[in-house]
């Protein structure tokens, strides 16, 4: 039972860290339709520029620096890489998000020297609680509460402020929203800030958890949440924050099974074999809106 | 664009292939032939590591453009064919003699023959040659088995959903090759090896010494092969077929092209190549295991394509060589720190500083060649439009 237990908190934390992340494939997606690959990478970063940071100047200071750098960072990702791209074919605009990771990757390699950087412990996330007979962590708890609290001041964000409705007509019609006098540039950067403000907030508590950050670590966490996004149905925020969960809960239950089984390899396949099968009868994800062709 | 068949068009590349072919040979050869030959052609050289990758790496990308570029299918499950070609290649290879030390873990293998075992051995000319080329084809084979089984369900997604669904299932089977259970077929998560790789061409005389290294023209006769026998295929009706697919699904449907049928008999084709691309990839790395074939090398790959050209064979093949050249080879500089004459270091050069620079290079390009080095034009193309130019 207290193990039932502890296999499905860190489930949900998992999850709750992957939806973070998920949040900003989803968003750049509904807009762009473009698959941001570099948005993992800009969470390894966040938590590189943790790790440097916290050793110069107090948390309270550097957390919230971090999470501020991180959205430049985006923005600056954004204009330079993919805002020239805007009328160019939808491939090339993935290629250079394919660029913009490798980059990221590489300067990272060059800065840490490839070697693996501990993330500092964070007080009071870092400490031990005991809930129901298991020990925990404080950041294994409060994840998914951050994530709910963060995924309701969203979607109130976007149903209830000038910004998010200009996101909303930005992602229905970019031509349209653009002759309506929306900027479209600004609106793009927002939804880049946004998503990577909230890759900021999943990168501290991941590492909280796991302390090891090398510069490929944005890689599957990444993958993972961009089929979180898929799963949900590419482009819808709650469908995003539901794929997060059932991809994090299955995944640490799958780890979590008998060793004489020896499928623990096998929890990354999972989530792919569930994506395949979600896909296979429900093509646009678990929310996704249905295309249609016109002819 | 219909192209008009012509017999000398095609004398004409055939010409070219085979001196290019006898270059290649020549260049290995050059320090045995002459002895002040540049360093650049001594059998250790960098170039003929980049060489060699170059054509692995250009019969991936061109079949991966047979997908992307051509057929307008967005798959990226390249190092998932690649990796079940790379082991299907190993594990029908690795000699009797050394198949015990390899599976030490497991006590022997399961597969109990040798391709080039059942032709005389691999010391043999018949052996080598025909075990390695059977076992190349079966490679591709394997990975068209399964590019078919999981086409599909696959196939039926559109653009975005089809990558990442094929992305996924590139990670499912680089998943099931490292479970320990299947160990005595895949070795589990070690790396198989002692099979016959590129090296093993090398003509050698009864004292062991090289008389002729075939080592770089072998990767390139069968790269070379197969990328003509893949603008064959787009240079015929089902090419045309693939074509239109890519221009409007709906109005091909509309012409009566089965869409089901062709997009998986491309997809299969494509993994067919792969499939070979990654046999050629085992050879290339002298082992297989699946730590290689992650989505970073289907990535690699894409960019490759990308900046070739989307839907240029040719192109790719160029991008290929300048993609692998720049990485490993020209910018290699970069990594050793460098002191001037006058005392004064040059700043930032350290290990890892050829990299960013080669990521920037990429930046570029991407941003500034919209359309990759060649567009949608071959090379022949290129003559043709500067011969015109000069006859005005």
């Amino acid at each position: 039972m207290e193990y039932i237990i502890s296999v499905l908190l860190s489930g949900v934390s998992v999850g709750g860290q992957y939806a973070l992340i998920a949040i900003g494939y989803t968003m750049v997606y509904g807009i762009l339709r473009l698959i941001n690959f570099a948005h993992g990478d800009v969470f390894m970063v966040a938590g590189l520029m943790g790790i440097y940071l916290s050793a110069s100047m107090p948390l309270y200071v550097a957390l919230p620096l971090v999470i501020v750098l991180t959205a430049v960072l985006a923005f600056c990702i954004e204009r330079v890489a993919y805002k020239p791209l805007r009328s160019a074919p939808r491939m090339s605009v993935m290629i250079s998000a394919i660029g913009v990771s490798y980059l990221l990757q590489n300067t990272a390699t060059y800065i840490t020297g490839a070697q693996p950087m501990t993330y500092p412990t964070i007080p009071f996330l870092s400490d031990t609680v005991v809930i129901a007979g298991t020990p925990t962590k404080w950041a294994v708890l409060l994840t998914p509460v951050l994530v709910l609290a963060l995924v309701i001041g969203l979607t109130q964000l976007i149903n209830h402020t000038k910004v998010g409705m200009a996101m909303r007509a930005v992602s229905k019609d970019f031509e349209t929203a653009q002759l309506m006098g929306i900027k479209i540039n600004n609106t793009i950067s927002a939804t880049f800030v946004i998503g990577s403000l909230l890759a900021a907030v999943g990168s501290v508590l991941y590492f909280t958890n796991y302390t090891a950050v090398t510069p490929t670590i944005g890689a599957l966490p990444g993958l993972k949440a961009f089929v979180a996004a898929v799963f949900g149905g590419i482009g819808s925020i709650p469908g995003a924050v539901i794929g997060a969960f059932i991809i994090g809960i299955c995944e640490t239950i799958i780890k979590g099974l008998p060793a004489a089984w020896d499928v623990s390899v096998f929890s990354d396949a999972f989530t792919f074999a569930l994506l395949i099968i979600v896909l296979v009868f429900k093509p646009t994800g678990l929310f996704g809106e249905k295309a249609t062709d016109k002819v | 664009m219909i192209r008009k068949k012509s017999k000398k068009g095609a004398f004409i590349a055939l010409t070219c292939v085979v001196a290019f072919l006898a270059l290649i040979v020549l260049m290995e050869n050059l320090t045995a032939l002459v002895p002040g030959a540049p360093a650049v052609f001594k059998p250790t050289s960098q170039l003929f590591v980049v060489l060699k990758k170059t054509a692995v790496y250009a019969l991936a990308a061109v079949s991966m453009n047979l997908l992307t570029g051509f057929t307008g299918l967005f798959s990226l499950g390249t190092a998932g064919f690649m990796l079940l070609g790379a082991y299907t290649y190993a594990i029908l290879t690795v000699p009797m003699a050394s198949k015990d030390q390899v599976y030490y873990l497991f006590g022997g293998s399961a597969v109990k023959f040798s391709l080039p075992d059942l032709f005389g051995g691999a010391d043999t000319v018949p052996g080598l040659v025909l075990g390695v080329l059977i076992a190349i084809i079966l490679a591709g084979c394997v990975a068209t088995v399964f590019a078919w089984l999981i086409g599909l369900p696959v196939l039926r997604l559109k653009s975005d959903y089809l990558a990442i669904a094929t992305l996924g299932f590139a990670e499912i089977i680089r998943a099931v090759f490292q479970w320990q259970k299947l160990g005595p077929v895949t070795n589990g998560a070690n790396m198989l090896k002692n099979f016959p790789i590129f090296s093993s061409f090398n003509i050698k005389d009864a004292g062991g010494k090289v008389i002729l290294r075939l080592s770089t023209f072998v990767p390139f006769l069968i790269a070379i092969v197969c990328i003509a026998l893949i603008v064959m295929l787009i240079n015929s009706s089902y090419g045309r077929a693939f074509k239109s697919i890519r221009e409007d699904e709906i109005a091909a449907e509309a012409m009566g092209i089965n869409l089901f049928k062709h997009k998986q008999m491309s997809f299969c084709i494509s993994a067919f190549f792969t499939g070979i691309a990654g046999a050629l990839f085992a050879m290339y790395a002298t082992n297989a295991q699946a730590k290689p074939f992650t989505s970073a090398m289907t990535y690699e790959i894409l960019l490759i394509v990308v900046i070739g050209g989307i839907g240029s064979v040719t192109g790719s093949c160029l991008a290929t060589f300048l993609y692998v050249a720049c990485s490993e080879w020209w910018l290699r500089f970069l990594d050793n720190e460098i002191i001037l004459a006058s005392g004064l270091k040059v700043p930032f050069l350290r290990a890892g500083f050829r990299m960013v620079v080669f990521s920037i290079i990429i930046m570029v390009v991407v941003l500034f060649f919209r359309r990759g080095i060649m567009g949608t034009k071959e090379l022949p193309d290129l003559f043709k439009r500067k011969r015109k130019e000069g006859a005005k």
